[in-house]
């Protein structure tokens, strides 16, 4: 018997999910991700070789975390490829062949020689999360102005102080937990500033509070959070944003200014404060360009903001493509406990689990309350229109190329220069070496804004002008390029009494009532010194589903 | 003819140029896309102005004419419209190599025919090949300099042109499709499109190689085909490669026919630092899929150019659709089965740096005016273009 090989692109909650429920399902599972451990970018782990005594110091639901982890890479149908990269996809001929070809790098990204191999899977699970957007404003480019996403992997992952004196602004509520771990780690926090006004935040979380409850069923975290901004007298304010960053050479003073609901500045309200490091944060971005590169359709997901794009899956999580599966952040941005879930549905249907098992039912629940928690997060932390009010025309938009606020509204504007690609090219935003990541979805608004009635449909026959449209996916050196690839490294031998779903088997890795689910990206209430409300209802008024009773079988 | 209305089909660089000699001669021009202009083929390319790789012959007095015509017609751009230079006209010559005694021996007879055609050719040495490309391989046979190859941001040259042709009086409509031809008494006089009709009395098809999908829409058809093209881009580098070096294979591959893929090194740096790495040839349709195969092909044979470049990062690749002809000559002329239809297109890999000589071709045939070079080798009425049955249906695109 040869067991259902599922393949899994990215080991953070909702991949690590998805393992464990397809290896329950009884599928062979290959997981990989580009870190030496699995966790993604919420449970970043400390390299090895930092040997940390207290791992769980920076960490979240460790505990759990830890235990799924293990299970997974100690399960004899699983092979783990840590520090591997997937830079291309291949489609098959005809879509309804399959999942795409994957190509792999093995090996640390800055080594000399790392290999190539394929694997073609009979069921792909991506899972490959988000990264934190950024908007532009004058001085974003200088050293010492570090994303909120990169400000704490290099806190986590590395334990790096970033500065002695550092602001941490944005909106949405990674503001807090960043801040924290910065707090953890030595670095003095001067203040945290929340561009959404209270009334916008407030109406976002207050609407249907039971959704919140649903999802926070803590907030215990959130108070730690907040209490940790308390003890070290870090003021967190809202409707206020850092519109400027200057200094010679390296960030030296920012200038922070209150905002209106729609972002404008308040004239008279900017303020300099003098600062060695300043951790901004817009919300996030999906990493679309394996999705895209699979073929998958993407759609406004669970947003509701104009232009935003994710992974379109149904009730399986299955996508557009034939036995490709999407999980957590490129679905829609809802947090850890979603992505969970997510993967536990993607990864028992991948891997041949009965798509009938009555678990799978309070998964989908979960889930529903994940995307619904996304949409009050989108609506609490909506990114102010009038933000482009805050550049200038010499501002940098593309940090890579340096390209300025003014050629892209020039190349947006002119009737010859309307094409995406032709203006790519002029300006070349969105050309070096992030490869749009970050200014991506900014140039697509922006060019959104300049055309009024959108741009140009796309032509047959070339793939649509989108941001996301990386075909290779992680650069990849010109030898390794030349090398052929070798087949996938074999799986180890497979007792017969290990093929298959085990009795009792269950999709969900961890069927216990979630009694912790706060993720970074979670429903993190400000519990600032003035806190805008309780951080969930005690009593939550008609709930659409009843509460998780917690009586699901024991999983093995 | 003078008053004439003009629509140019197609806002690549081969309708842009068009649009920009018909409209300075006076013609009422407008110019339609189904996308944006400068989206497709035409920034899907490296930007080639080449005489090199061509040998004696029509194409290659089309690619002298054209060389001759851009310093000037760019100048004039920049008087029109101060922009001229988002073209990045880079004059830095070409080096063709051979690594073997066969293609050495191949390279030389091809070279003897192209100085009879009239192009300048230097035999580089070894001391000289040091001088000029440092980092390329000690173990080539021949090295030889063509000093008037050339390289434009394609996208940005299109632009230039299209944007003097709008600022002397042209229009333009993109995101409009040609749908089909309204005929009468046998000629065209509009065309049908999803942004309404069109009247003209003359329609331009520059649909680069959606040309054959577009004749076809306007009831006659020629056989202009998609060959599929990859290209390379590393992340930006030190100053590594000065000219734009390339293997004698790439003569071959470019004349070859063949069903299957071909590959063949071309190496050049841009002015952003990023090296660009060709090339490909693939026949299979308006097949947009990444072929990691291909890729790696054109890995390896860039690597015997330069093998120093086995680090360097490549971040990006990017594909696009040549417009083929089976007999790999240009169409430019009046369709002899429709009148009012004219065609300009079917360059291949080189309408970039053909398109000026393309233009003033085709604008001097429609106003009845002696051309500069034979232009009969291009004519609509060959088989190659009108094609029959059989050879229709091989193309299977």
């Amino acid at each position: 018997m040869t067991a259902r090989h599922t393949l899994v692109v990215g080991a953070g909650p909702g991949g690590l999910s998805a393992a464990a429920a397809a290896l329950a399902a009884g599928a062979r599972v290959t997981l990989i991700d580009s870190a030496e451990q699995p966790g993604g970018q919420y449970n970043r782990a400390l390299p090895d070789a930092y040997a940390a005594a207290r791992p769980d110091r920076v960490q979240h639901d460790w505990d759990r975390f830890d235990a799924l982890r293990r299970r997974v890479l100690t399960h004899p149908r699983c092979t783990w490829w840590s520090g591997t990269e997937v830079w291309a996809l291949e489609r098959q001929a005809h879509e309804a062949a399959g999942p795409p070809t994957v190509h792999v790098a093995h090996g640390p990204a800055d080594g000399s020689a790392r290999r190539r191999s394929t694997v073609t899977p009979d069921a792909l699970v991506l899972a490959v999360g988000a990264h934190d957007r950024v908007l532009p404003f004058p001085g974003w480019q200088l050293p010492g102005v570090f994303t909120a996403g990169a400000a704490q992997a290099m806190v986590k992952g590395e334990r790096v102080v970033l500065g002695n004196q550092v602001v941490v602004a944005g909106t949405g509520p990674f503001l807090l937990p960043v801040a924290d771990s910065l707090l953890e780690a030595g670095s003095s926090v001067i203040e945290v500033l929340e561009a959404s006004t209270r009334g916008a935040a407030a109406r976002g979380w207050l609407r249907r509070p039971w959704e919140l409850a649903a999802q926070a069923g803590k907030g215990g975290e959130l108070l730690e959070y907040g209490a940790a901004l308390a003890r070290h007298r870090v003021p967190y304010r809202f409707g206020r944003a850092v519109t400027e960053v200057r200094g010679d050479g390296r960030a030296e003073e920012a200038v922070t200014a209150r905002v209106r609901q729609d972002w404008s500045v308040v004239p008279g309200t900017e303020r300099v404060l003098p600062v060695d490091a300043v951790c901004v944060t817009h919300g996030f971005s999906p990493l679309l360009e394996l999705p895209l590169a699979a073929g998958c359709a993407l759609g406004p997901g669970p947003s509701t903001v104009p232009g935003d794009e994710f992974v379109t899956v149904d009730g399986d999580q299955h996508t557009s493509v034939r036995q490709v599966y999407a999980a957590g952040e490129i679905t829609g941005v809802a947090g850890a406990p979603a992505a969970r879930a997510e993967g536990a549905v993607a990864g028992w249907i991948a891997g041949g689990g009965d798509p009938g098992h009555p678990a799978l039912r309070a998964l989908r629940r979960k889930r529903d309350q994940g995307r619904a928690f996304a949409r009050r997060l989108a609506l609490a932390h909506a990114v102010g229109g009038a933000w482009p009010g805050w550049l200038r025309p010499e501002t940098v938009i593309c940090r890579c190329e340096g390209a300025s606020y003014a050629s892209v509204c020039r190349a947006a504007e002119g009737a010859e220069g309307a094409d995406a690609r032709a203006a790519k090219l002029g300006t070349r935003a969105g050309l070096g070496p992030c490869q749009a990541r970050v200014c991506g979805p900014t140039v697509a608004e922006l060019r959104r804004r300049a055309q009024g009635d959108g741009p140009a449909p796309p032509v047959p026959g070339l793939p649509a002008a989108s941001p996301h449209h990386r075909p290779i996916a992680q650069p990849i050196r010109l030898g390794e390029l030349a090398q052929a690839p070798l087949d996938a490294p074999p799986h180890g031998p497979v007792p017969d009494s290990d093929l298959g779903p085990g009795p009792g088997a269950h999709p969900d890795p961890d069927p216990h009532p979630d009694p912790d689910p706060a993720p970074d990206s979670g429903p993190h209430l400000p519990h600032s010194p003035q806190p805008p409300h309780p951080p969930h209802p005690p009593h939550p008024p008609h709930p659409p589903h009843p509460p998780h009773d917690g009586t699901k079988e024991k999983r093995q | 003819m003078s008053g004439s209305r003009v629509a140019v089909l197609g806002a690549g660089i081969i309708g842009s140029a068009c649009a920009r000699e018909l409209v300075r001669a006076g013609l009422d021009v407008v110019v339609v896309d189904r996308g944006g202009a400068a989206g497709a083929t035409t920034s899907h390319g490296e930007g080639n102005v080449l005489v090199s790789d061509k040998g004696p012959g029509p194409e290659l007095e089309l690619a002298q004419l054209s060389r001759r015509l851009w310093p000037g017609v760019l100048a004039e751009a920049e008087e029109r419209t101060g922009s001229a230079r988002a073209a990045e006209w880079e004059p830095k010559g070409g080096i063709m190599v051979a690594t073997t005694e066969a293609g050495a021996r191949g390279l030389a007879d091809f070279a003897a025919g192209q100085r009879t055609a009239g192009v300048r050719i230097e035999e580089l040495d070894a001391d000289a090949v040091r001088s000029a490309e440092p980092h390329l391989t000690p173990h080539h046979t021949t090295a030889l300099h063509y000093p008037d190859d050339g390289q434009v941001q394609p996208a940005g040259a299109a632009q230039v042109l299209l944007g003097e042709a709008l600022a002397r009086g042209a229009r333009l409509r993109t995101g409009t499709e040609v749908l089909g031809a309204v005929r009468r008494g046998g000629r065209i006089e509009a065309v049908q499109t999803t942004g309404g009709r069109i009247e003209a009395d003359i329609f331009v098809n520059a649909a680069g190689p959606w040309a054959g999908e577009l004749s076809r829409r306007l009831g006659a058809p020629v056989e202009v085909h998609p060959r599929r093209g990859e290209v390379l881009v590393t992340a930006p580098l030190p100053p590594t490669v000065f000219h734009k070096v390339y293997d004698a294979d790439y003569v071959g591959a470019v004349g070859s026919s063949a069903e299957e893929t071909q590959t063949s090194a071309v190496v050049e740096s841009t002015r952003a630092g990023t090296i660009l790495i060709g090339s490909s040839r693939s026949r299979v349709g308006f097949d947009v899929r990444l072929r990691p195969e291909v890729l790696s092909q054109v890995a390896r044979k860039a690597l015997t150019l330069f093998p120093g470049l086995a680090g360097a990062s490549v971040m990006r690749t990017y594909g696009g659709f040549r417009p083929y002809v089976p007999d790999h000559l240009p169409v430019i002329g009046a369709d002899p089965r429709l009148p009012g239809l004219w065609h300009a297109g079917g360059h291949e890999g080189a309408g970039i740096g053909l398109s000026v000589g393309t233009a003033r071709v085709l604008c001097d045939l429609l106003l009845d005016r002696p051309t500069e070079i034979g232009a009969a080798p291009f004519r609509v009425d060959r088989p190659a273009v009108l094609g029959g049955a059989a050879d229709a249906s091989a193309q299977g695109a």
